[in-house]
């Protein structure tokens, strides 16, 4: 069996307001930080998985994600994956 | 004798659910039954509140490890039986996370948690949720909740708007939602999902009785 950490970041999709990037994006400007054009806020979240190999790692990871880590009502996901 | 049963869901970190049992048994002297979500028969109640609160401390996304729970899964064949559900707040986000209603709820606009009483325009009367004895099309409910915020996409508002669908609409939005959503059916009508709380609006002296008939409205066939 290999092991893989894998990084999912989740994000809300573009053409959903998120109220609290917004927030940030405002604290952001108080702080002094200029040019902030855009400011949203997503989940990434970690996982140690086995399996045999890439592919079937890939498969419970994409359902993983499907059904669980994101709403994709809402939200995007994309992952790294790295072999330990 | 058999009496007519609502079973009442509890989830870990529900918080509405003895609200809704005391109303519906207290106020319109409805038979009530906790399930526990890790029971899955349902075979001895006759229709079924999720109540609000926080169901699993809202980890992850509101309703979304709920989803997974041995009850909702059995829900299916309950709801395809024809059978009546009634998510209200946690219980319409879990109902929204598990794909028995369409679209989502997110964080409201303001990002505040909202306690309130709004008006509420009745859009429809499908599955009856909403007209029994009652002539007026504006009612008054409480709202509690921060993450309200009905979202979908233009195909789906539209399918909801061509098959009344939208059973409630805000009358001051209060949460930013598409189309001032408050609450939902599916197509045939026996789920309604709403972020409003009838249970805390079914006697005078806690301010109002706007919420008896939708509690009622779990008795029809």
């Amino acid at each position: 069996m290999d092991q893989f950490a894998v990084k999912v970041f989740v994000r809300l999709r573009p053409s959903v307001l998120d109220p609290a990037g917004e927030a940030t994006k405002s604290a952001s400007i108080k702080l002094g930080a200029e040019g902030i054009k855009s400011l949203r806020i997503g989940k990434m979240i970690e996982v140690k998985i086995e399996g045999n190999g890439e592919k079937e790692v890939r498969e419970k990871i994409d359902l993983l994600c499907d059904r669980l880590f994101a709403n994709t009502v809402i939200e995007d996901y994309e992952y790294s994956l790295e072999k330990l | 004798m058999d009496y007519f049963t609502v079973g009442v869901v509890v989830f870990p970190g529900s918080n509405c659910d003895r609200d809704v049992s005391w109303a519906l048994e207290g106020c319109l002297d409805i038979r009530t039954k906790y399930l526990w979500h890790e029971s899955s028969d349902l075979s001895d109640v006759d229709a079924i509140v999720l109540p609000g609160g926080f169901s699993y401390g809202d980890y992850l996304r509101c309703g979304a490890i709920a989803r997974f729970s041995p009850l909702i899964n059995a829900l299916d064949e309950f709801v395809k039986s024809g059978k009546r559900v009634l998510g209200i707040c946690n219980g319409f986000q879990i109902l929204t996370e598990s794909g028995f209603l369409p679209g989502a709820l997110t964080t409201n606009k303001n990002l505040n948690f909202i306690c309130d009483d709004v008006e509420l325009d009745i859009v429809s009367s499908k599955g009856g949720w909403f007209n029994i004895g009652v002539e007026k099309q504006t009612i008054k409910l409480p709202i509690a909740h921060g993450e309200g915020r009905y979202h979908c996409d233009s195909d789906t508002l539209k399918k909801l708007v061509d098959n009344e669908l939208i059973a409630l609409r805000y009358k001051n939005n209060p949460n930013g939602s598409s189309f001032d959503i408050a609450g939902i059916t599916n197509e045939k009508g026996n789920v309604l999902g709403l972020m409003p709380h009838p249970e805390r609006a079914c006697d005078e002296t806690i301010g109002g009785t706007d919420g008896l008939f939708t509690l009622k409205s779990l008795i029809l066939k």
